[in-house]
């Protein structure tokens, strides 16, 4: 399960996924990350039994976890299965079905929103 | 033996006709032979579905009472060419909304007005005795135009070349998004499927041609502009009905950074006449090969990484360098062959039938590059000659001085072979005296990531330079990187009210 964890390095500067790690036992897949001298945000995977107690410790540990459910969507009615996106995803979410048809593996999504100014029917958008 | 357009055509008129599209040719052919396809097959339908930026529509309002003589023109806040008399204008697919800039323009007007949806029509005149009216905003739907008839100068390339990006940065293109390090490859074009790739020679292709475009019947006017098919890249100018066509084949799209343009459906039908045809008709994608250009060059003349067929772009990944890259079609394989299976439809239905050119299309032209009576002004004409450099064993306090004196506040730093290593700035020099620490020379503050220009660059290119990397100076160098002027944000000011700009 994929959670976007986001903190503010104002107080203390805890470093806090490695924190989280320690404490939970739980080996952390950070997927991306952004962080900077006073803020951070990364999006981290864990395995869907111990998505919660990651949660409850990184809450505790000072940062705000949102359980991302959703990958990236396509609205249909916009794309035209030109593949502008297919080379642009780091994760090979998107693909050619056998007749030609953009398929989208939501799976794999890191939500990192790099299709969503490639694509030129602006059909794609990240859940809010 | 060979067929006549005429026998044909009967065959489209009594429902006999055998219509297939030039995906399912190649196998055709292989399987009944040429002559056996020439044979049973009568008509070949080919299809692409891409951006298509030289496209556009004339509309005709009717007058308005009291009349204007419209000189300035907007749909949708997108301005319409007002130089075609009194309520007429000619709407381009990449012209822009004066407010939402490249998120709307020309070619979301056409799609909006194919959708059936209404259209701010504002207009202004300076009024005349005989169209005294002077402002005029109005709301209008397809409907009530009484023209609205689709002209598009430059579409249905024979192929394109495809495209990437060597620089570390990502570049947005008319091309797509392209990232650093030849991080992807673009492409363009539907390949076995190109109408013009189905009939290189042009001997079918021509003035008076039915075609398909965007969901409607159309014609071929003839070439296209730009048109080069001695290097293989013909075009062609059609036109076609906007009343009829659908939203299904017609896009309006905004490519990046870059801007807006129109995804047209277009397709030709093309009769197998004789066995050239069924020859020509028999192209595979691996037939078809182009160039992958790097677009980190800022010319015309861009270089070519290798050459690609449309097999290889197709299959998901090229190689480049060693490495597998990943392509991206920017056209859509799905939609060319929906309108090479709709072209197909409407042949075996006999909704339409086959012409040949009333006038053939130049297969021997060569597009020219601009004629430019003056050139643009180079780094050479602007830059600074009077260089001041230093030493990179020098001392900082070298280095201040040498600003103070040079008025300057960018000093290159070169090495004992006079080679450019490095630059530093006031700012450095100032930074490395508040902070007295371990740094005595120029060396130990000096940036080596210089971004330089050379004498013959455009200008143009060098500001390009001074904005991307937010700096406002660029070592002008000679081929042994040895610093030879300097650009400044200061030197730019020659421009103006200079020759250059008369």
């Amino acid at each position: 399960m994929k959670l976007l964890v986001t903190f503010s390095r104002g107080r203390g500067r805890k470093p806090i996924i490695a924190q989280a790690v320690r404490d939970t036992g739980v080996l952390i897949n950070v997927e991306r990350a952004v962080i900077d001298s006073s803020e951070g945000e990364a999006l981290i995977e864990v395995p869907d039994d111990q998505c919660r107690l990651v949660s409850e410790t990184m809450t505790t540990l000072g940062a705000q976890v949102r359980i991302l459910d959703h990958g990236v969507s396509l609205d249909e009615s916009e794309c035209v299965d030109c593949g502008a996106c297919i080379s642009v995803c780091p994760r090979e979410v998107f693909s050619f079905d056998a007749e030609w048809k953009l398929r989208l593996d939501e799976e794999k999504c890191i939500v990192c929103g790099k299709c969503i100014d490639a694509c030129p029917h602006r059909a794609l958008s990240l859940p809010l | 033996m060979h067929k006549t357009i005429g026998q044909i055509n009967e065959r489209i008129r009594d429902g006999s006709a055998r219509v297939v599209t030039a995906e399912e040719m190649p196998a055709l052919v292989a399987e009944l032979g040429e002559e056996g396809a020439l044979r049973e097959i009568d008509v070949v339908t080919t299809g692409t579905f891409g951006a298509m930026c030289s496209s556009g529509a004339f509309l005709n309002f009717g007058h308005a009472e009291p009349p204007i003589r419209m000189e300035r023109i907007w749909l949708n806040n997108v301005e319409a060419y007002g130089g075609l008399a009194a309520v007429d204008t000619f709407i381009g697919a990449t012209q822009q909304s004066d407010t939402l800039q490249a998120e709307y323009g020309g070619a979301h007007v056409l799609e909006d007005l194919v959708a059936k949806k209404t259209v701010e029509l504002r207009a202004s005149s300076h009024g005349t005795d005989c169209y005294p009216r002077r402002t005029l905003t109005t709301e209008i739907a397809l409907e009530n135009l009484n023209q609205a008839i689709m002209c598009n100068p430059r579409n249905a390339y024979q192929r394109y070349d495809a495209a990437t990006n060597t620089t570390d940065r990502v570049l947005n293109t008319y091309m797509g998004t392209l990232l650093p390090g030849s991080g992807n490859i673009t492409y363009s074009g539907s390949g076995t499927l190109n109408p013009i790739s189905n009939d290189p020679k042009f001997r079918l292709i021509g003035s008076g041609v039915p075609i398909f475009l965007c969901g409607a019947p159309g014609i071929v006017v003839g070439e296209g502009t730009q048109h080069s098919p001695a290097g293989g890249f013909g075009t062609l100018m059609v036109t076609g009905d906007l009343k009829q066509m659908s939203q299904e084949y017609l896009r309006a799209a905004t490519m990046s950074g870059y801007g807006v343009t129109l995804y047209v459906g277009l397709g030709i039908p093309l009769p197998v006449l004789d066995l050239d045809v069924v020859r020509a008709t028999a192209v595979r994608d691996e037939d078809i090969s182009v160039d992958i250009k790097d677009y980190s060059v800022p010319s015309r003349a861009r270089p070519s990484l290798r050459k690609v067929t449309y097999a290889e772009l197709r299959s998901g990944t090229v190689e480049l360098n060693g490495e597998e890259v990943r392509t991206s079609p920017l056209s859509s394989y799905r939609r060319a062959r929906q309108v090479a299976g709709e072209l197909k439809h409407w042949i075996e239905s006999g909704k339409m039938t086959l012409a040949l050119p009333t006038r053939l299309i130049d297969t021997a032209k060569q597009a020219k590059p601009m004629h430019q009576s003056k050139t643009s002004p180079r780094v050479l004409d602007i830059m600074d000659q009077r260089v001041v450099s230093i030493g990179e064993d020098e001392e900082i306090t070298a280095a201040a001085k040498k600003l103070l004196k040079g008025e300057t506040n960018h000093l290159p730093v070169i090495n004992s072979k006079k080679v450019l290593v490095g630059i530093v700035t006031t700012f450095d020099i100032s930074k490395a005296v508040a902070n007295p620490g371990k740094a005595h020379f120029v060396k130990d503050i000096m940036k080596t990531r210089v971004i330089t220009t050379v004498p013959d660059e455009a200008v143009d290119i060098a500001i390009q330079k001074l904005e991307k990397h937010n700096i406002s100076a660029l070592p002008v160098i000679d081929k042994e990187s040895h610093v030879i002027g300097i650009l400044t944000a200061m030197n730019l000011g020659k421009l103006v009210g200079g020759r250059w700009l008369k």
